[in-house]
């Protein structure tokens, strides 16, 4: 095999050879090569299948913009990812790639055939054709579909890799490290101004640290060499930070950005292990200088996808910096100068090279330099047609037509075995757009310019529209002092000499001889759309940009139409006739480049995904087999299963216990907040919607809460503790919002209330015992305490210690039975619970989960909100006009209880649920209706809790029905999919109407 | 992402915020005076405009105080921030 580095450079280290895998086969490259150079220097260039016609595909860049270069690497490992572009990707030792969206390889590809059967699939195919019979989209077209189509595989496994996040603050963020950003990032470091560089390749310099040519030169030295000691003075400077291999993924505003540090991606597989592969920045910026640079156009002719046709600067660049040649059989097709630069670098290489120029002539020093060194230059030509299937081999030349609509003359034939293309370029406004900039049209050189006088941001460079030497440095130093209020620089008295641009000609659609129809002129190379199809959109109406794009899918690949979007604009203005500055751009996206997830989500994974809360009685739970339920971001004992039990059998057993004995539940995960003030009973007057005011110290009231609208928002058990202290539970969900919703209430609406909140849910524990032998063990606890109704009666509270600890008991119950919840200092919580359990013991007393939980209030009739309601339930519906206060002249949400809406009799209301079997358990959401035959089926309500209950001998539910408060004693119906079950509408309290238990 | 000029804090992340609406809707002081149509006037009726907006801020993970910003929805400056029962500034 040919070996194609001719060259030695300063950066690829030819001593330091490194083997990798391509396909199966391997390869050597050399240190600070990438794939896509080590590849060229092996004389690799089929890479790849198209993604719609399977067509051959080859490196085409050297950068982000690359569209075909993309492989999957590292293919069935843990490491696997896909679609990587071979252009970005440094080579390391042990690299295994693999060609993608080829089968069974990519020489020879079944798909290709579809580069065949194009002419039947034009834009918008899969839209057309696929759309009949419906039944078969699922069942095979789909599948089909997504066979052939896509790129890379997903990888499978678990990402092994660590990523990271960092938090900066800088006072200029310098984006892109050519010789603008070089320039920018002294000035603002020397300005004693915090400094950040970043830029996306492994060394800084741009497209100036390749540039060789006679004819740039500054203060008499050649530009490279020139730029080689800025870099070198840049890397003294204290306050500046270089980041290469970094690059930025999104500018939003406030001059905030995200940038994707790559760390480990370069190095041998062995020096990977236990480091950060990625790091994503989040930098907030005091200033931006965006210097991201330009990207080189493609032509659009007939044919111009094939393996060996590169973009011309791309050639230049594999030259010079990695030492490699594309082609020993060189054409340039160019409409501009710039090309020239790589001819004569390949001239001067003794490769042959030969050009061809849509121009008529041009006049400019490099042009001249050109023709004196005998580089043979067809003016005013295009290239009709390439030949080769797997490579280049060679092309058709025909002569343009006076206004470059048509060709004419002979068709020539020439043998190569490279083709660089040059269509001008195209500045990153990428950037300058994301952070919400706006752009202008240059006719001139037809291209989008970011607008001035964006706050905090300025673009420099080719970004913003500086193509020629002199003009990049003059307008890069002027601006930066202008910015960041700079008297003198260095820069001011720079000597530079450079070949400029005289003679302009942009045809965006290269003529042909044949119809468009039969031509394959691609504008956006890796989602295979062609000029034709562009055209066919037009045709069919389309005339938005952002409509063809997505009908054509021109711009919509992994690449974001890097290369192809200004080519699809012009055919679109050309066609319709319109001025391409009107027609506007496609929203440019972030991210510039794609991001991995690892980089999104950082050390965001496994535990550290989400907080875990835990009770301080968690280790017991665990310890003694309990299974867990995720309530919010707490772990709570859901059941604990004796003997394999299932839950159910669990269930039954836990909530027998608890009614015939004694039970003891975990309610640490109550929400619970301190409230003091001399105002705090009038606060609770507005807060809750019954009365607190004569609430006498020393006694608990269970509290309904309402938002504005009038809907139950939470509900909980308040203690009065002292003459202005409080203390308020919540649910479990809901303690954060509503301690948020009362801290809104106090600060905005009423600050003039005397009123302190604090969150004290974890400050303590809670121990709830419950059961007809509860009080004997909290005697056994509490020897000191008398427990008899009248010194401690329901729904009051008392001080208690247990081992000189203190301890709030209040007497408060959510299951029926006589319970006292016991708050204890978190840290005592463990051991609270087990001198219950201990004290328990002779009472064989029953730890219960939240299933258990949920059964036992259900069977007394008591709703968990959020379960039972959904935020439009209000306590009239709940069938709780008991606690609603009609004396209280305000509360939160009184007004909206009496709006038209909320009085209707026909609302949606809390009713119980008997089923005819009382051993059918209905199904939680499960829809009630009255008459199964009408059609539409009239829907009455739905099932909010369902139990078996142990100690009723029978199934209960509670549902939500319309009308339901009438409905007592009327027969429904819960439909199932293979059963009607035949229900009746109950009371909802099922088990101790009197409460005779509580008061035992 | 913007940032917020909390009054009680500084300058910090809007990830440290909760927004709450507009701002200068006052609950009236005697709601069982009103018709169904004022007192839903108050409940529900919120402006959005594109352009000058008064809202609502809550430094959440902060300072947990409520204050007030003059925000341009098209473009997400800020122009005034002031705290809670001040008046509104007048240039907007």
């Amino acid at each position: 095999m040919s070996n194609y580095r001719i060259n030695k450079t300063d950066f690829v280290d030819q001593t330091s050879r490194i083997s990798f895998k391509f396909d199966g086969k391997t390869y050597f490259g050399y240190k600070g090569d990438t794939l896509a150079s080590a590849l060229l220097s092996n004389g690799i260039h089929l890479l790849g299948r198209s993604f719609k016609y399977h067509r051959p595909r080859g490196i085409m860049s050297c950068g982000s913009e690359e569209p075909n270069a993309i492989c999957q690497i590292n293919d069935e490992t843990e490491l696997s990812e896909p679609n990587v572009r071979a252009t970005e990707i440094e080579l390391y030792e042990g690299l295994e790639v693999s060609a993608q969206n080829c089968w069974p390889s990519v020489n020879f590809d079944i798909g290709g055939i579809n580069n065949f059967i194009s002419p039947f699939i034009p834009a918008g195919f899969y839209y057309k054709t696929f759309m009949w019979p419906k039944s078969f989209w699922k069942n095979i077209y789909e599948p089909l579909i997504r066979k052939s189509a896509g790129l890379g595989k997903s990888p499978t496994k678990p990402d092994p890799e660590i990523y990271d996040h960092k938090h900066v603050h800088c006072d200029v963020l310098v984006i892109g490290g050519g010789i603008s950003g070089i320039m920018s990032a002294k000035l603002a470091a020397q300005k004693n101004l915090n400094t950040i560089l970043v830029d996306d390749k492994n060394t800084l310099g741009g497209s100036t640290i390749i540039q060789e040519n006679e004819d740039f030169k500054i203060n008499n030295e050649i530009s490279k060499d020139w730029l080689i000691k800025e870099i070198k003075e840049l890397q003294k400077l204290d306050n500046l930070t270089i980041k290469t291999r970094t690059s930025i993924a999104a500018f939003h505003s406030y001059n905030y950005l995200l940038a994707k540090e790559n760390l480990t991606d370069h190095l041998p597989k062995d020096k990977k292990n236990n480091s950060i592969r990625q790091r994503l920045w989040k930098i907030r910026a005091k200033k931006v200088v965006i210097a991201a640079g330009s990207i080189e156009r493609p032509l659009v002719f007939n044919n111009n996808d094939r393996p060996g046709i590169f973009l011309a600067n791309s050639i230049n660049k594999y030259l010079n910096f990695y030492g490699v040649s594309c082609g020993l059989n060189n054409f340039i097709f160019t409409n501009n100068d710039s090309a020239y630069e790589t001819a004569i670098s390949l001239f001067e290489k003794g490769i042959s090279v030969n050009m061809i120029d849509i121009r008529k002539k041009a006049t400019s020093n490099i042009v001249k330099q050109a023709e004196k060194l005998g580089i043979k230059i067809y003016w005013n030509s295009t290239v009709t047609n390439t030949f080769g299937y797997r490579k280049i081999n060679s092309i058709e030349i025909m002569k343009l037509s006076d206004d470059g609509s048509n060709v004419m003359g002979d068709k020539i034939k020439i043998n190569c075995d490279c083709l660089g293309i040059s269509g001008g370029w195209t500045p990153m406004v990428h950037m300058h757009t994301q952070s919400g900039g706006k752009l202008n049209f240059r006719e001139n050189d037809q291209v989008f310019l970011p607008k001035d006088g964006y706050p905090n941001q300025i673009s420099v460079g080719s970004c913003n529209g500086d193509f020629e030497l002199d003009e990049i440095i003059k307008n890069t130093n002027r601006n930066i002092k202008i910015y960041l209020d700079i008297k003198n620089t260095d820069y001011d008295n720079l000597d530079i000499s450079c070949s400029k641009e005289v003679e302009k000609r942009n045809i965006w659609l290269l003529p042909n001889y044949l119809p468009i129809g039969k031509t394959k002129s691609f504008v956006d190379f890796q989602n295979d759309s062609t000029a034709k199809d562009i055209k066919l959109a037009l045709r069919e109406g389309f005339r938005s940009i952002e409509h063809v794009k997505r009908y054509t899918t021109t711009g919509m690949a992994t690449d974001q139409g890097k290369l192809s979007n200004m080519h699809a604009l012009g055919i679109i203005a050309e066609t319709a006739g319109v001025k391409m500055g009107t027609l506007g751009t496609t929203t440019f996206r972030p991210p510039f480049t794609p991001l991995t997830f690892g980089a999104i989500v950082g050390r965001n994974v496994g535990r550290f995904f989400d907080i875990t809360r835990k009770t301080p009685m968690h280790e017991w739970h665990l310890d003694n087999n309990a299974e867990f339920e995720n309530v919010g971001q707490w772990k709570r004992a859901w059941f604990y299963p004796k003997n394999n039990e299932d839950m159910h059998k669990a269930v039954q057993r836990e909530s027998k216990a608890a009614r015939e004995s004694a039970g003891i539940l975990d309610a640490s995960t109550l929400g619970k907040i301190d409230i003091q003030g001399t105002d705090a009973s009038e606060f609770l007057n507005r807060v809750y919607t019954n009365a607190w005011s004569k609430l006498a110290i020393g006694k608990c009231r269970y509290g309904l809460m309402l938002n504005e609208d009038g809907m139950v928002y939470d509900d909980g058990v308040t203690t009065r503790l002292g003459e202005n202290h409080y203390l308020m539970t919540t649910t479990t969900g809901g303690a954060a919002n509503v301690l948020s919703k009362l801290e809104d209430y106090l600060q905005t609406e009423w600050p003039e209330l005397d009123v302190y909140m604090t969150s004290v849910t974890d400050h303590y524990a809670t121990a709830s015992v419950c059961g007809p032998n509860s009080k004997k063990i909290l005697i056994k606890l509490f020897p000191d305490l008398k427990f008899d109704d009248e010194n401690f009666p329901h729904m009051s509270f008392q001080k208690a210690y247990l081992d000189k600890i203190e301890c709030r008991i209040m007497r408060i119950s959510f299951t029926g039975e006589q319970s006292y919840e016991i708050n204890i200092n978190s840290k005592y919580g463990k051991s609270l619970w087990e001198k219950c359990i201990d004290a328990g013991k002779e009472f064989d007393i029953t730890p219960y989960g939240t299933e258990t939980m949920h059964l036992l209030r259900a069977e007394k009739g008591f709703i968990i909100v959020g379960q039972d309601t959904d935020g439009t339930m209000t306590p009239v519906d709940l069938q709780m006009d008991w606690i609603v206060s009609k004396k209280k002249y305000d509360f939160i949400g009184k007004r909206s209880l009496y709006r038209s809406d909320t009085i209707r009799d026909d609302r949606k209301q809390l009713v119980g649920l008997l089923t005819d079997d009382p051993n059918e358990v209905l199904e939680e959401g499960a829809q009630i209706v009255a008459d199964i035959n009408k059609k539409p089926i009239d829907m009455l309500g739905h099932v909010t809790s369902s139990y078996y209950s142990p100690n009723l001998k029978k199934s209960i539910a509670l549902a939500v029905v319309r009308s339901g408060k009438k409905m007592k004693g009327q027969k429904l119906i819960v439909p199932m999919e293979n059963k009607n079950i035949n229900v009746t509408v109950s009371d909802f309290i099922f088990l101790d109407k009197e409460n005779s238990k509580l008061n035992a | 992402m913007f940032v917020i000029n909390c009054p009680y804090c500084g300058e910090r992340d809007q990830s440290e915020f909760n927004s709450g609406g507009e701002a200068h809707i006052i609950r009236p002081k005697q709601p069982t005076e009103l018709s169904d149509d004022e007192w839903a006037e108050f409940l529900f009726m919120r402006k959005n405009i594109k352009g000058i907006q008064f809202e609502r801020w809550n430094h959440t993970h902060g300072c947990r105080k409520w204050f007030n910003v003059v925000r341009d929805t098209t473009n997400d400056q800020i122009h005034a921030v002031y705290k809670m029962g001040e008046k509104p500034p007048k240039d907007y």
